[in-house]
Order: C-alpha cells, then structure tokens, then sequence
C-alpha cells in the first residue's frame, strides 16, 4: 500500500510538473518559431516551421501531442544544440553532478565538524565565529562571492585555472567515456588531466561547498544542541565515559539521521544545477543549459530539463528515506 | 531575474577589474598553444553550420573561414567583388545571364575537385531546402521547379546563372558574396544524404545533406570545421588540401564566453588570444596596457529607433522631426558606444555603394519644444519604448528618456528579452522600439528594402520589413526602392540610394543613432589579426603567433 501510494505521488508530480511546465512555456510572449528561424526568415518559412511545430494546434492537443513524446521518452530536438533533448541532458548532467558532488563533500567534511564545535563549545568564541561564516554563506550573493574570487585566486594568485571544465589543451587529447571526467581521467592513469581538472573545479566546488557548509553548519548544530541535552548524554557522563567520545560517538550518531535528509536535500539543490555559479565559471552543466535554452526560448530543452530536476529531487527524496530507515532502527520495523 | 543579475554581475565585474588594474599586479603571461590561435567569442546565435540554412552573425564568420564563394567583398574596396573559385566572369548583353569560368586545380577538404557541377548543387540544395537565407537567392527568380535549369553547369568549369529580370550586376554580385552561396562537396554530401518522405511542404525525397551538414564539414576553406558543441567551443582545423595559401595556425578554437568582463579577465591572464566582445570600459583598459593591442572595423550593423506609425501622436511629421532633435548624439558617442560604434542618421552603413555621411541633426530642445507645438502636443504626452536587456541598447533608451523629458515627453521604458521585444515588435503592438539592423548582404538593397519598402501596410501583410513593423507606407520611396534594384549604371543606381537616404533622414520614422564598430582586443604576439567589414570576412587564416 506504501509503494502504491508513494507510486501515485511520484505520477501526479510528474504530470503536474509537465503540465505546469508546458503550459508556462507557451503562454510566454516569445515566438517559438522566431527562435528557430531567426527575425530575418521570410514570412512562408516561419508559417513552416510554425506547422512542423504544430503551433497551430489547439493548446491541449498539442500537450497530449508532448505527453505522449515525453512518456515514451522523447523529449524532443533542442533548438539550440539541434541535437536530442535526451542526448544534451546526457552531456552536460555529468558536469553538474561532478561539481555538486564536490560541493557537498566539502561543505559535510567541513560543515559537520563546524556544527558540532559550535555546539559543544556553545557561546563561546568559537561557536560566534562559527555562526558568522554561517551567516556569511547564508547572505553573501553567490555571484559576487565567485567574481571576488575568481579575481583573486585566478587573475591575481593564478592558483586555479581558467573559467570552464577543462584546459583547451586537453580538449583534444582526453576522451572522456563517462562523461564524468575526473573519473574518466582517473581510470585512464592521465594524471596530468586530473591535475588540470582539479584545478578547474576547485573554485566553483569549494564556493558551492562554502554555501552547504553554512546550511550544514547551522542545522548540525542545533541537532547536536537538542542530543547534548538528552539524558542518555547525561548518563553517558554518569558512566565515565570520555568527553570526545559522548560527542563523536553518541550524540553525532543519533544527530546523523535527521543530517542525512539535510545533506541529501542540500545536495539535490546543487544538483538542479546552480545556475549563478555554472555561468560565472563558464561550467558546461545542466543550470546553465536551461538558461541558455530559456533565453532562446527552446521550450523542448527546458521541458526535458525540468524533467530530469524533478525525478532527481523525487529520486534523491527517496534515496534519504531509504538512508533514514538504515540509520534509525526504529523505522525499519515499520 | 537572470538578466537583472547578470547585470549586476557585469557591473561588479568591472568595478572588481578595476579595483585589480589600480592594485597594478604584475601579470604573469600563460599561453596559449603555440600553433592553435584561441578566441573568446560570444556565439550563442550559432543554430546551424549548414551554410544553406545558417544565417546568423557567428556562423557567417565560421562559414567564410571554412568554405568558399565564387566571388567574394574586395576587402580593399568594398562595393567591389572579386573572384574566390572564379577566375572570371561575363554578364549577357539583356543583363540576365551570368556566366563564371572557376579556376583550374580546385579542391575540396576531402580531396574531391571542385568542378561546376559542385557550385550548381550547392544552388539547388540551398533553394530546395528553403531556409532562412534561401531568399537571398530566390529573389533572382530561382525556385525548387526551376533551379536545376536557371543554375547549371555549362562543363566541369563553367557554371551559368540566369536571373528572371535585368539586375543591376553590382546587386546580384554582391548577394552571391552571401554564405548562402557556399560551394559545398556534392560528392561528400550526397554520401551522407538522408531520405525523407516527400509531402506538401517539402517535395523531395532527400535531405540534401541538411542533418549532415548542420554539425558536418562539406567545404574547401583554408580551415575545415572539426567541431561545433552549442555554446562551448567550435574548433577549426588547418586544411591541408587547401588551394590557396596554407594558413600557419593548425587550428583555431572560438570559446563560448558571453561577458566582457570574463573575456578581458582570459586576455589579461593569456588564456585566449583574442578577446570579441568587449564593452567600452574593457577595451579601454586594455588599449593601454603592455601585451595588449585592439583592432577595429565598422560593421554594416546600425542602431536605430523607430516610432510606431499606428500611434496617432507619433505618426505626425513634426513630432517625428522632433524626436530627431531630441538626442544627445555627441553625449552617446563620446561615452556609450565609444569604441564600438560611431554616430550616424542615414540608413546605409559606410562603405556601401551609395551610402550618404550626412548628420544633419543634433540636440536642440527648443527646436523640438517649436515642432511639439506645431504638432499640437505642446505639453508632451507618454509614450513607450520596448529595450532589450543588453548594451548598449538599455544605456541609449536612459539617455534619450532624459532628453525627452526636457521637452516633456514621458518615456516609459519596458525591458524585455531580446525574443520577448522582437516578438511584440513583429506584431506591431509597440510605440518605440529600439534595435538594430545588420544588412543581410554587402548590398545597399538590403537595408533600402527593410527600411523604405513596404508591399502590403496591412496588419496581414507577409513582408515584415522595418517599414511595415512601424506601419509606415513610403508609397514612393517603396517605387524607387525596386527602381534601384533594375538600374544598369553603377552610379545612377548609387544615386538613387542617396536619394533614399535624404528622404528617411527628414521624413522617415527611424532616429538612426550609430553604425556599429566590431573591437577586438588581442595579444600583440599575434600578426596579420584583423576584422573585415563584415561578419564573413572576418578571416583568421593569415594569423600567426611570435
């Protein structure tokens, strides 16, 4: 019954998220067919187009007409690239997901650490400066953060490298396989291809790990200041046991699980794509290829896109439900 | 949303360069492959690189570096063409046969030769296709039922062309310098044709290529393309079984960068060589800095404004003279599009046949507040005006809403996507609207055509030129327009443009404001990098590093 009612959700999401979708890109004052054919196009060739698009359909005939690409998986040609929705996904979800995955690995490594510090050490010096970079994170502008640094560790230290995935120089020389490119890299033994790509994500990485780090941070600590004040912990000390280990051991373990959903959901936000950052760093992902096809008012791309967010956020909800249930034993009987 | 902040972005970025010039930290150079040139370009219009279908500004310069015509812009004299694949050529005596002799030894990137059968094809494909840019050539007549007879191959050098009416030469000459006229390997083409089910709207049973060719590489140019990815990179690679002169460089790769700032950011620091498209505040920081050098061209792109002629205020004579007088042409020029455009009120851009330098007007209120009450709004009125989010489009439309405002006309801006106002521009629904206009060709009937041409003034007229969007019907001009096109002599026809310059410039519905001037910076290590009057004759194949 679960599944089936957890099946339901994930259908009428899905519709709902295509409807709302579709629905929105076309009542946009934008010409779909202006966009394929350009202002200079004569008029015969724009009405053509404006067929081949079936733009002159009824609205819902030509939703059902998408419905039924979209479910058997066809989402369409991208005005943009001309190439498959699907194949464009493909190529740039990859670089997102690499960039994500970076940014969520510094900012739990850095952020859980952080949190606990910060509440163990409760209003003292430490706990302060903790809430400040918190604060920091919360409310400096990405965009102006990335710029700064960009200035400084690019143009001015040259510690990282240039805006993009990789250096032109090894554009040519490296194939990737799966699209992942460190991994790519890494299975080939091209060292000085991953030397060149860390170099790259560096920045971008770190920068959207500075942001979950302040997320992580703050929602670490107040997990970890509701476990302090348990009485197990009270007990824990009655028995002697270590200071570090009461911490790291007991009250982490019991924090983690309502962490995981914080770091999960964290994570899924990065996934969608940061728009800001991919554009400042020139990173060829997914928030930047919606953009693109946003502003080029090529609907299939943006569709299709939306799409692959939703069943990552669908996707990544479940997965935390699934770690939920490892982490806390009382969930798993039910 | 996403524009605001880009705006914010670009205004940060600057300031932050700035900040970085003043601190005056020495630059240590990275380079760039030795043998590879690297350009920052924003070339997010690329759709396409089949040259019968593209017709965008970056493709163009892709095309021309890649293919060849059979005559191509004299770049030491523009309103002259001469021979690329012919090696002469003769115009029959009634003025509609145009034969071309090609040069001997021709051929393609694949090794194929380029004989005439190959020029026919690409006319045919081009026709048959019918893309965007396939009016260039069915304007002399050509059709999908005709084009095999009309454009043919004589022998395997003589290609023949026959136009329905008596052009003027200098006009069919320089449509066919267009990227639409490509030479592609009809060879290699046909290989990777597709079949398609012929219908109503398309009759033949092939794609002649078009999937192929819209990421693939059928030409002859001194580079071939290797590769195309949609708004990253597109790569060049030396031809090796080019004609011509071999270019030095083995490749050439354009990186999609869209903001200045970004890309001066890249040529300070040596990660490209050039840099494309920087706004004023970059190109002057780096026109003066070690390393650095820029260079320019005027581009047949003009910036204008034009009234909508559906509103009754804006479509009286005094009130459109007044909106002539009331801009600040010295302010822009000296500050908004300083380097990258330079002021002018006629409708042809220099360097084309016939184009007229007059800049009769400048700002003066009183003169327009006179004309305002002669028109009988002497109070003003409201009116609005459609910008695009971009430069320097949005800076213009502040500065003119100021000067309106001293005569006390209300302009209210609404910023919009570039589709989003073009959109409601092609619709009519506009009362100003500011754009540009790059000609379609290096001929003065491209931009006579769109800008005192209109056939049918209806709302369902088909022929959207820039007089029919801003509902102004030029009866005469619209006459004299089409006069041009049949006229023989070279300066009778120049003449006549003149003519039509004059005629815009007191009565017609456009404030024209500047001819755009491309910039690029670069690093002085490179030799030979210019721009050419046009985005096809941008070449790079005469680049070289140090």
């Amino acid at each position: 019954m679960a599944i089936l009612g957890f099946l339901l959700t994930v259908v009428t999401t899905f519709l709902g998220l295509l409807a709302v979708t579709f629905f929105i890109g076309r009542v946009i004052p934008i010409d779909p067919a202006l966009a394929i054919v350009g202002d200079r196009a004569p008029a015969h060739v724009v009405e053509r187009v404006r067929m081949e698009l079936g733009l002159h359909l009824p609205l819902w005939q030509q939703f059902w007409i998408y419905l039924k690409q979209a479910l058997s998986g066809d989402f369409g040609t991208s005005v943009l690239t001309t190439n498959p929705v699907l194949a464009d996904i493909k190529r740039v979800f990859p670089a997102t997901i690499e960039l994500a995955t970076v940014g969520t690995i510094i900012g739990a490594v850095f952020g859980v650490p952080l949190g606990v510090l910060a509440a163990v050490k409760r209003g003292s010096l430490i706990d302060q400066i903790v809430r400040v970079i918190g604060l920091i994170g919360y409310s400096v502008p990405i965009f102006w953060l990335g710029l700064l640094s960009l200035l400084l560790f690019y143009a001015k230290l040259r510690w990282v490298a240039y805006p993009g995935r990789v250096d032109i120089i090894y554009e040519y020389s490296f194939t990737p396989v799966t699209g992942f490119f460190i991994l790519d890299a890494v299975m080939q033994r091209q060292w000085d291809v991953v030397w060149d790509l860390f170099r790259h994500i560096i920045l971008p990485g770190s920068l959207l790990g500075y942001f979950s780090l302040a997320y992580i941070s703050r929602m670490t600590r107040s997990f970890m200041l509701n476990e302090l004040s348990q009485e197990y912990v009270v007990a824990a000390r009655a028995k002697g046991l270590s200071e570090a280990r009461i911490i790291w051991f007991h009250a982490l373990r019991n924090a983690a699980v309502p962490l995981v959903t914080v770091i999960a959901l964290s994570y899924a936000g990065l996934l969608e794509g940061s728009v800001l950052t991919e554009t400042i760093f020139a990173w060829p992902g997914l928030g930047l290829y919606i953009t693109n096809s946003l502003q080029n008012a090529d609907m299939n791309a943006v569709l299709g896109g939306t799409v692959v967010i939703g069943s990552v956020f669908i996707g990544i909800n479940l997965l935390s439900d699934l770690l939920y249930r490892t982490l806390d034993p009382r969930t798993r009987s039910r | 949303m996403i524009d605001l902040l880009n705006k914010r972005v670009r205004l940060l970025a600057s300031s932050a360069a700035v900040a970085l010039l003043l601190a005056g930290a020495p630059q240590a150079f990275a380079a760039t492959p030795a043998d590879t040139l690297v350009l920052g370009f924003a070339f997010d219009d690329i759709i396409s690189l089949d040259p019968a279908e593209a017709f965008e500004l970056s493709t163009a310069e892709v095309t021309a570096n890649t293919y060849n015509l059979l005559v191509r812009l004299d770049q030491a004299d523009t309103s002259k063409v001469k021979g690329e694949l012919a090696d002469s050529w003769t115009v029959s005596d009634d003025g509609l046969t145009y034969t071309f002799k090609l040069k001997s030894g021709l051929k393609f990137a694949s090794g194929n030769p380029i004989t005439a059968d190959d020029v026919a094809f690409s006319f045919e494909r081009a026709i048959k296709l019918d893309k965007s840019p396939a009016f260039l050539l069915t304007q002399f007549g050509l059709s999908g039922d005709n084009v095999t007879e009309k454009a043919k191959a004589a022998d395997e050098s003589t290609f023949v062309l026959t136009v329905d009416k008596p052009y003027a030469p200098t006009f069919v000459l320089n449509v066919l310098t267009s990227t639409v006229a490509s030479v592609v390997d009809k060879k290699l083409v046909t290989e990777n044709a597709k079949p398609v089910t012929p219908n109503d709207d398309y009759k033949y049973d092939t794609d002649f290529g078009n999937e192929f060719l819209k990421t693939g590489y059928a030409g002859s140019g001194p580079f071939k393309t290797r590769e195309w990815r949609a708004n990253e990179v597109v790569v060049l690679e030396r031809n090796d079984n080019y004609f011509g002169e071999k270019p030095t460089l083995a490749r050439v790769i354009y990186r999609h960068m869209k903001e200045s700032a970004g890309q001066r950011l890249a040529l300070e620091n040596g990660d490209i060589d050039v840099a494309r498209n920087l706004e004023p505040g970059d190109i002057e920081a780096i026109s003066g800095k070690e390393g650095m050098a820029t260079t320019s061209a005027p581009k047949g792109t003009i910036y204008y404004y034009s009234l909508n002629q559906k509103n009754e205020t804006l479509a009286k004579p005094e009130v459109i003279e007044a909106f002539k007088y009331l801009i600040d042409y010295d302010a822009i020029g000296e500050t908004l599009i300083k380097g990258i455009g330079t002021i002018r009120q006629t409708f042809l851009p220099a360097g084309q046949l016939g184009a007229l330098d007059d800049k009769p007007y400048t700002l003066n209120v009183e003169k327009a507040k006179e004309l305002l009450a002669k028109a009988g709004v002497p109070e003003g009125f409201t009116v609005t005006m459609d910008v695009r989010n971009t430069q320097p489009v949005t800076g213009i439309a502040e500065n003119v809403q100021q000067t309106l405002a001293q005569a006390g006309i209300k302009l209210e801006i609404i910023p919009g996507d570039g589709k989003q106002t073009l959109t409601k521009y092609r619709a009519r629904t506009h009362d100003i609207y500011i754009g540009q206009w790059g000609s379609d060709y290096f001929d003065p009937n491209s931009n006579a055509e769109t800008f005192t041409f209109n056939s049918d003034n209806s709302d369902e007229g088909t022929n959207k030129t820039l007089a029919w969007r801003n509902a102004w019907d030029p009866a005469e001009l619209s006459k004299k327009t089409q006069a041009a096109l049949l006229e023989q002599d070279s300066d009778k026809r120049a003449a006549i443009y003149q003519d039509l310059q004059k005629e815009v410039l007191a009565n017609g519905p456009y404030v024209i404001v500047f001819q755009q001037t491309e910039v690029a910076g670069h690093s002085d290590k490179l030799k030979n990098y210019k721009l050419g009057p046009s985005f096809d004759t941008n070449f790079v194949s005469s680049v070289s590093k140090e």
